[in-house]
């Protein structure tokens, strides 16, 4: 038995899958971008990694179990900042997601709230004691996701809001979810859908028009669709071997709505074609894997939540973006993790990464 | 230790295996959306790839000019820019109209039902908004080219007819492509493409209209050029020289401006359309762009009619210029003695009717024979001649002679006019002949029309003893048709000596001689009969006759032609002879001239004439 974590333990095979895609996202975004007005932001993108890489070095030091304890603190911390946003943030793209940190750059708190809210569930669900949630329990984790939830789409940010919402689905589910509440859980949800229809009236015209493009493309091929059918475009033009680095005209001509960034995988997909994407997606499931093999190979049930938590934000952002740029989903502006061109983005990644070498560090530590 | 950490601690090894092979179903799922796309689908989306990089502006070809025989401009056209709204994007379309609508000055309506009319096309095609742009428009385009990126200069080329109204219903006009002609063109046509409409533009579409060039050029997103591709340059139109002297054109239109009518005068020995009036007529240069639905309904409605080419779209009764048939038949057939001679007291009775003579109420012609019959044109006569011969042998000379066919020129919807007989009556209106029809028809009345153009090639195949040769526009035009129809001679002699007389010896076109040249003629003054022209012309017009002459020079194997109608003229050898007369001196005027030229040509050329001074120190002669 060790008695001290260190960094050999750092799980390498992951560390090297993420590296593999955050080299093919720099490389992307620096194709995407080169010939435009944002050419260099590759370099931001880099610096960001490095940050990310720092935070994840120093998050991994302290013992996750620390950071469990102090929950509630880092909860409200959470729901506060984010009720600042509200009041003060900056406004970008029509919505109030920033804040400015003291003239650095700009950091987006709905990164920061996905941190908190694994480290809360995952206190949460280890602290069940059975391995059966109750009613009163699953009531519990609904209010504690849907507070900062409802604040995020407040903001308004619908992708952010509800990649929270699968942190606390999966951690059910491990914790241990009665078929009966899970099916009623379902039907709630199914529930919910007609009564947001009801309030779409509340809806941002923008979102609106999203809904309706994913429901009826074919009225509007030009309109709101243009984005889903220009992406489809890119991904579709590319074939199977891809039109080569640098050379998709979609990509290149700018047809590809933000092609650095949520679009990444449409651009990537038309100049490394059918063959890229598999790299792609494959590395992305290799990564999903080796996540849940470290939460198998956790300590406690607590690591495993923290671990799965992450894994269920990650494999969340991959599957809704991929689907989106396939036309499989609406655009909801859910970036791709690691490839995506962003700083608070990718910087949340390499922190929740820290989280999991910190559980991986600590398994053989008593 | 924490509270939280004394629950139990196994892991739930079985549900974490699940998410894995969840995960590996979903990587799956995804793997095969995008298989679909970039391997099912990847041609379509290919070519739709391409679409939306490649903007396509049309560069309009040239159509060709139109010059006379000299290679005078008769048709040209000239630079002109058309805007363009580009479609693909149908956002900043819709947000663009307001400030559209402004800066043309064209109305929201106009723009959407031009849009709408080309939905079916592909949408990188733009869609012409504004055909002929103003310097100001121009200038708001430019001006604009960062906020309104759907607007697009496109360089045209307008047709442009200098001379306005000279030789309009022979031309023709240009127009839009209809859909019809769009349909059976075979994607050849695209909407708003501009195409020969009628006349000569029509005919020779084919020959003045190029091939449109395509300017190509890479675009961004926002409409942003790119980079500039490989131009497909339009090839223009071939120009075509026509047959038509300018001088002579310019001369029958001065003489007809006031009049409702038609002159044609052709070279009788080639079929060279030397000249074409038909009045009233229209402004050709108020079709070249878009003509208003107002002004085209106007044109189509009115009663008089300026759309028809008379030249040869007037089918009237020829009156006495078609004696010259019956003098032909007469003494060819010798079904009548050529020395019939005939007494005209004014009028004649045949078959229980009173037919009268041009003379009737002035008293009459007197003794008649053959030569003084055609000079006086006396009907009395011919009415003997026509009982006589038939109406077979009448209808068979007149066939022979070039009625009642087309001519066969080039231009189209030539009307064939109508020359009757027992068999027509039987098979038109499933009944007999009447014996006092071919008495009508005998000084070109009754059933029987002819168009200008008829008469003219009529009178020259006589002169020419038989020769009738196939008008045309074109100078170069392919293989004339001739059609030899033997006339003896003796016929010829006889006939051309009365039509020389009508002119020179006091007959009914006495004031149209002309000094030194042998010109001749017949003239006709024929009754404006039948329910349908008297609807056409409508109620404002009194049925005053139509004067017809149709004259030529010199006398046997004639040069030049001319038919001269002038509807209401009431006196053919006064009101129409001498508008031919001048034609036929502009004619040898100008032939004159060029002889006379020549001359003086050949003697500086000729060897040992002296030489002008000056030409020996240095300067050169052109």
């Amino acid at each position: 038995m060790k008695d001290r974590p260190r960094v050999q333990d750092f799980d390498w095979a992951l560390l090297a899958i993420v590296a593999a895609i955050t080299g093919i996202g720099v490389l992307e975004i620096y194709s995407s971008t080169h010939a435009s007005a944002m050419a260099g932001i590759q370099w931001k993108q880099v610096m960001w990694i490095g940050l990310g890489i720092v935070g994840m070095l120093i998050i991994a030091r302290i013992d996750y179990h620390t950071l469990m304890d102090q929950a509630p603190v880092l909860y409200l911390f959470g729901i506060a900042t984010l009720l600042i946003v509200l009041a003060i943030g900056h406004s970008r793209f029509g919505a109030k997601r920033w804040v400015s940190l003291g003239g650095g750059p700009n950091f987006q708190v709905s990164e920061l709230m996905k941190l908190i809210i694994i480290i809360v569930l995952a206190r949460y669900f280890s602290e069940v004691r059975t391995d059966r949630l109750t009613l009163t329990d699953l009531v519990k984790v609904a209010i504690l996701t849907i507070v900062p939830v409802a604040l995020i789409l407040k903001q308004p940010d619908l992708g952010t809001a509800m990649v929270l919402i699968p942190v606390a689905v999966v951690g059910a589910f491990l914790a241990g979810i009665s078929w009966k509440h899970a099916a009623v859980g379902v039907v709630l949800i199914g529930l919910m859908i007609p009564l947001g229809w009801s309030m779409r009236h509340h809806l941002k015209p923008y979102q609106l028009q999203r809904i309706e493009t994913f429901l009826h493309p074919e009225e509007d091929q030009r309109g709101a669709g243009y984005q889903i059918l220009q992406s489809e475009i890119a991904v579709g033009s590319g074939g199977f071997w891809g039109k080569g680095f640098g050379k998709g005209s979609q990509n290149q001509l700018g047809f590809v709505p933000v092609r650095y960034s949520d679009f990444i995988l449409a651009a990537m997909a038309e100049e490394m074609g059918f063959i890229g994407v598999c790299v792609v997606l494959l590395l992305y499931l290799g990564l999903i894997l080796r996540l849940v093999d470290n939460a198998q190979k956790a300590k406690d049930k607590a690591g495993m939540f923290v671990v799965m938590g992450v894994t269920a934000i990650l494999g969340f952002h991959v599957l809704v973006n991929a689907s989106m740029v396939i036309g499989y989903m609406p655009v909801t502006g859910i970036p791709l993790p690691l490839m995506s061109y962003g700083g608070s983005a990718t910087a949340f990644v390499f922190l929740a990464l820290g989280l999991v070498m910190n559980v991986r560090m600590r398994r053989f530590v008593n | 230790m924490a509270p939280w950490s004394i629950s139990d601690q196994r892991i739930p090894q079985g549900r974490l295996a699940l998410i894995s092979y969840l995960s590996v179903v979903f990587v799956v799922l995804l793997l095969v959306g995008f298989w679909k796309l970039q391997v099912v689908q990847s041609g379509h989306f290919a070519d739709l790839a391409e679409r939306n990089r490649v903007r396509s502006i049309p560069i309009i070809a040239p159509r060709g000019a139109m010059l006379d025989r000299e290679g005078r401009i008769l048709v040209d056209s000239y630079p002109s820019s058309s805007i363009l709204l580009l479609r693909d994007d149908p956002k900043s379309l819709q947000k663009s109209l307001p400030q559209i609508e402004e800066g043309l000055g064209i109305s929201r309506e106009d723009i959407l039902q031009q849009l709408e009319a080309a939905k079916n096309e592909p949408k990188f095609q733009p869609v012409v908004i504004k055909p002929v742009a103003s310097y100001a428009d121009i200038a708001f385009v430019e001006s604009h080219r960062a906020d309104l990126p759907v607007l697009e200069l496109m360089l045209v080329q307008r047709r442009r007819y200098p001379h306005g109204e000279m030789l309009a219903n022979s031309i023709g006009y240009v127009g839009e492509v209809s859909p019809q002609d769009m349909d059976r063109s075979e994607g050849r046509y695209r909407p708003g493409d501009i195409v020969g409409k009628a006349g000569l533009e029509k005919r020779y579409n084919d020959v003045l209209e190029g091939t449109d060039g395509m300017r190509r050029v890479v675009v961004n997103s926002v409409g942003k050029l790119v980079r500039q591709l490989d131009d497909v340059e339009a090839i223009p139109g071939k120009p075509i020289q026509l047959t038509i002297d300018y001088d002579l054109q310019s001369v029958a239109e001065t003489d007809m401006a006031e009049k409702e009518g038609s002159v044609v005068a052709m070279d009788a020995r080639t079929g060279d359309i030397l000249a074409v009036v038909s009045r009233p007529t229209f402004n050709p240069n108020d079709f070249a762009v878009r003509i208003p639905q107002e002004e085209w309904n106007k044109l189509n409605g009115d009663a008089e009619t300026p759309l028809l080419n008379r030249a040869i779209q007037a089918q009237l009764a020829p009156g006495s210029v078609f004696k010259i048939v019956m003098a032909t038949a007469m003494l060819e057939t010798k079904a009548v003695p050529e020395s019939m001679r005939a007494y005209c007291p004014g009028y004649a009775t045949f078959y229980g009717r009173t037919f009268k003579c041009h003379v009737f109420g002035k008293g009459g012609h007197g003794d008649v024979d053959f030569h003084k019959a055609i000079v006086q044109s006396c009907d009395v006569y011919f009415y003997n001649v026509g009982k006589q011969l038939g109406i077979d042998r009448i209808s068979f000379y007149a066939n022979a002679l070039g009625l009642g066919h087309r001519t066969g020129i080039d231009l189209p919807s030539e009307e064939t006019g109508l020359v009757p007989s027992e068999e027509w009556a039987q098979r038109v209106y499933h009944r007999k002949w009447y014996a006092g029809e071919t008495i009508s028809v005998s000084v070109g009345q009754g059933a029987v029309t002819t168009t200008p153009i008829q008469l003219a090639r009529m009178i020259a195949g006589v002169a020419s003893g038989g020769t009738l040769v196939q008008p045309h526009f074109l100078k170069n035009f392919p293989n004339p048709r001739v059609d030899h129809f033997t006339i003896s001679e003796d016929t010829v002699e006889k006939v051309t000596q009365g039509m020389y007389g009508v002119v020179n010896e006091g007959g009914t076109a006495a004031g149209a001689r002309l000094q030194n040249i042998e010109f001749c003629g017949k003239s006709g003054s024929a009754q404006v009969i039948g329910y349908d022209v008297r609807n056409r012309l409508g109620r404002q017009k009194e049925f005053k006759d139509n004067a017809w002459f149709v004259g030529y020079a010199p006398r046997r194997n004639p040069e030049i032609v001319v038919a001269v109608l002038v509807q209401g003229g009431e006196h053919g050898g006064a009101v129409a002879g001498p508008i031919a007369r001048d034609v036929v001196k502009a004619y040898y005027d100008k032939k004159n001239a060029r002889l006379q030229q020549q001359a003086k040509n050949e003697v500086l050329d000729a060897p040992g004439a002296p030489r002008p001074l000056i030409a020996t120190v240095g300067a050169q002669r052109p």
